[in-house]
């Protein structure tokens, strides 16, 4: 079987993560398979535990599985090495968390550009990137601004902002607006608007349904397991805020 | 290169971040290389104001001395002397000298001395360097620098020489003879018949007058001594040249009818002896300097250990974003690299400056110790040590950072405390303080045992330097015990600084650990606190926990003490009294006690909710 899948950016097959041992095992993902293709949208909800956020990592590449094959803009990476793995992330995923996970001494710009400087972007080339990416986010005038004051919604835009510094195949957001009082929600639901409209595939994992209705497809999910999927046929084509029930 | 300033801004950030911590780091670092440093510089200096002065006084490659036969009524037989100047190989020679034994009372001191009778002309080989007044006349006496600089004499005082009055009309400098107060010795000492040899005098000084005023002091010629000055075509043959004559240096207990009847020295031996005070401040530094290398690595590796625990969530994102475990530990090693090689480098420059302080060859010999420009190897050496240090500190928990899960160091998960079953066994009919304090201990065992090597290096150095105090307390001050020693009082002064530095590096050690078993502990602490500790119980546990591994440190130490005195110096036969070696264990365990008291209490009063709260493991 070959190692390279096209057109399908993430790609999970009998996708299994397991804690523990013997009677005391948990299963925090149990058999999931899914496929998103480039360009989608797509939402993971689930109560608390459900195992979501553990099937974003997984995906991402931030933890390896128990079992099963977990293929990422073509690669699979669930058997490959640490360092390779680390690339792909890199490379190929951008993560935004709801607790933003922002360099605390870092400046805006410096934790945009932070990606591209650890993919050997010369610092001009990064610092150019990243000053656009803020503009993009609406944040151009924060840019040298520390996170300590910076709002939770321009934290989570820089947070954004950095997952996009590399052009990622796929955004993986765990809970982005978990942290956010209802403006910033909606000013983080604009900008993910934005993303899927210029073609960024999007996976987000969340509880909040004002979030999953802006998606393309709505997987749920329960004690590991996907449960239901719905295509969702609004999507974010219609008005976001009305949708989300956010405005007026 | 983006990589590069990632890794160097990362880095330099945190350092900011932090100016406290990184202080710390450098005081520690520092310490240890600027101990080297002096140490090794030392090394340098101790030959060349020997060499210095060797140049500026024609010094002879061969001393030579013969004395009146032992059985008494026979003046010494200058022919041998001649015919030693004779040789194949001599270049040229002065004398030989009439040599005198005698005692110099000034500035209500006395001291012997050897007399030395000298032409008022100049000659080739061993003139004597003037650094004060003019060179000898009749009726005045020139006195050699050293001597001069510790009677506190100079040119125009009055002094006297076995009972004669002389004016000083000089002093002077030079290469034939080891300054003040160990003078090469020329003559046996004047002892009765039957009686042994006792140790060599430790407190002789030199002065020169003319011929005539030796053979006055001396009263009758036949007990003058006579010395000869040398200077060989090669140098370096000195020793070989010596060679076929008798032993200079008969051993003490020799039988007085045994002893020879002259002496010969080289001018190698002479350097050596001269440098015997520098060489031992020297052997006491570079010593001290590994000792504090070592407290440094330990006092490091708790920092960095601590500061890595509250850099968890730094690198889980470094790693989510896709940095390798390279990077994480690049950044994590670029961060101590720098402070390490900004501590050589200034330790370098204040050892460099601080050595003639402790090195000043005195009046005894002429040039400065300070003066000699670092050598590229001490740079190489002292740097490689400063960035040894910080990476054998860093190595372990950089990796452990390297290889930390990315989700578990995302949620900020504190690193698993190690279980000890039969610790929490034990420590479980203890009462609740000494319980909390074995446990702490206990999480973490490579901490505690980090406090327990960092005491017992601490300890053992202590032990080593109340050892070379306690001989230097057991010398033979000679005749004039009441004259400042400078050997005494320059080692003192040495061995002063490498304990207070020793002592200094153990307490940073010490409150350093502490705050990082505090951190660590803090769960662990609120949840005691929850079940109905006092504050003051957790404190106490805290502070135990440091104190435990303090003692099993000092008990260590005194071994390891003695063992470091026997290693660098197998000669020594002299050890601290034993009320010494026992004070130590209490006394270190007492200062650990105070030192751990402030950051246990601050610990222990740390809101509980709060902690509770925020605790993810």
């Amino acid at each position: 079987m070959s190692d390279v899948v096209d057109a399908v950016v993430v790609r999970a097959s009998g996708l299994r993560k397991e804690y523990g041992k013997g009677e005391g095992t948990v299963r925090a993902v149990d058999g999931v398979d899914l496929e998103v293709a480039a360009g989608e949208t797509v939402a993971v909800m689930g109560p608390s535990g459900c195992g979501k956020s553990t099937l974003l990592h997984l995906l991402g590449g931030l933890d390896r599985p128990s079992d099963g094959e977990v293929w990422l803009a073509g690669r699979r990476i669930d058997r490959i090495g640490e360092k390779a793995l680390a690339r792909m992330r890199r490379s190929a995923v951008g993560f935004v968390f709801q607790a933003f996970h922002l360099m605390d001494e870092l400046t805006a710009v410096e934790n945009v550009e932070l990606s591209a400087l650890l993919a050997g972007s010369s610092p001009r080339a990064a610092r150019r990137r990243a000053i656009d990416l803020l503009d993009r986010v609406g944040l151009g005038d924060r840019a040298e601004f520390l996170p300590s004051a910076l709002s939770g919604g321009q934290r989570q835009r820089v947070a954004i902002a950095r997952a996009l510094s590399n052009e990622p195949a796929v955004v993986l957001a765990d809970e982005p607006t978990g942290n956010l009082d209802s403006a910033a929600t909606l000013e983080v639901l604009r900008l993910f608007e934005s993303l899927h409209e210029a073609g960024q595939t999007l996976l987000i994992v969340t509880h909040d349904s004002r979030i999953a209705a802006t998606a393309d497809r709505l997987i749920s999910m329960r004690d590991g397991a996907f449960v239901d999927e719905t295509r969702l046929t609004g999507g974010t084509s219609g008005s976001l805020g009305a949708l989300a029930g956010l405005e007026g | 290169m983006g990589r590069a300033l990632l890794v160097f801004r990362l880095a330099s950030r945190d350092l900011r971040r932090r100016p406290v911590e990184a202080a710390l780091l450098l005081v520690v670092i520092l310490a240890a290389t600027a101990t080297l440093t002096i140490g090794l510089v030392l090394r340098q200096a101790a030959a060349d104001p020997y060499q210095d002065t060797r140049e500026a006084t024609a010094g002879p490659d061969v001393v030579a001395s013969i004395s009146p036969p032992l059985s008494g009524g026979q003046p010494a037989d200058r022919g041998e002397l001649r015919a030693m100047a004779d040789e194949s190989g001599v270049l040229a020679h002065s004398g030989p000298y009439p040599v005198v034994g005698a005692k110099l009372a000034a500035n209500g001191h006395t001291v012997d001395v050897q007399a030395e009778g000298r032409d008022t002309a100049t000659v080739r080989v061993d003139q004597p360097k003037i650094v004060d007044g003019s060179w000898v006349r009749d009726g005045g006496v020139v006195v050699e620098a050293a001597l001069a600089d510790a009677l506190g004499v100079s040119a125009g005082d009055q002094v006297s020489l076995a009972g004669h009055s002389f004016r000083v009309v000089g002093v002077a400098v030079t290469a034939a003879s080891v300054p003040y107060p160990e003078a090469s010795v020329y003559i046996p000492p004047d002892l009765p018949h039957g009686s042994k040899l006792p140790p060599p005098p430790e407190d002789l000084g030199l002065v020169w007058l003319t011929g005539p005023d030796v053979r006055s002091v001396a009263g009758q010629s036949d007990s003058l001594s006579y010395v000869i000055n040398l200077k060989l075509a090669d140098p370096s043959a000195a020793s070989s040249f010596v060679a076929g004559y008798a032993p200079a240096n008969p051993p003490p207990g020799t039988q007085r009818s045994e002893l020879p009847v002259g002496t010969i020295a080289t001018w190698q031996q002479i350097r050596d002896d001269a440098s015997l005070l520098v060489r031992n401040e020297q052997r006491a530094l570079v010593t001290a300097g590994w000792l504090l290398g070592l407290l440094a690595v330990a006092s490091i590796a708790v920092l960095v250990g601590g500061r890595l625990a509250d850099q968890t969530r730094r690198v889980g994102l470094l790693k989510a974003v896709g940095g390798t475990p390279g990077l994480v530990a690049a950044v994590l090693l670029a961060e101590y690299v720098v402070v390490a090689i900004v501590a050589a480098g200034v330790g370098l420059v204040v050892g460099w400056l601080a050595a003639p302080l402790l090195t000043d060859p005195s009046a005894g010999l002429i040039g400065s110790t300070g003066t000699p420009p670092l050598s590229l190897a001490t740079v190489g050496i002292v740097t490689a040590v400063a960035v040894g240090v910080a990476v054998l500190a860093t190595f372990v928990p950089a990796v452990r950072a390297a290889r930390t899960s990315t989700v578990l160091a995302l949620a900020d998960a504190a690193r698993l405390p190690r279980r000890t079953a039969w610790l929490i066994a034990i420590s479980a009919r203890l009462p609740a303080p000494l319980l909390l304090a074995l446990r702490v201990a206990g999480r973490r065992p490579r901490r505690m045992i980090l406090s327990i090597a960092s005491v017992a290096v601490a300890v053992s150095g202590i032990v080593a330097a109340l050892a070379a105090n306690a001989e230097l307390g057991a010398s033979n001050f000679g005749s004039s015990p009441q004259l400042d020693n400078m050997r005494t009082q320059r080692l003192g002064h040495v061995l002063v600084v490498i304990c207070v530095m020793l002592i200094v590096l153990a307490a940073v050690n010490a409150i350093v650990s502490t705050w990082a078993s505090v951190l660590d502990a803090r769960y662990a602490s609120a949840l005691a606190r929850a079940l109905g500790l006092t504050p003051q119980q957790v404190s106490t546990g805290l502070a135990m926990a440091q104190v435990l591994p303090a003692l099993v440190g000092a008990i260590l130490g005194i071994p390891a003490g003695i063992a470091l005195i026997a290693a660098v110096d197998p000669d020594s036969t002299t050890y601290p009294p034993l009320w010494q070696l026992l004070a130590v264990v209490p006394v270190t365990v007492l200062a650990v006690a105070a030192l751990t008291t402030i950051p246990a209490r601050i610990g222990a009063r740390r809101s509980v909710a709060e902690i509770l709260q925020s605790e993810h493991a």
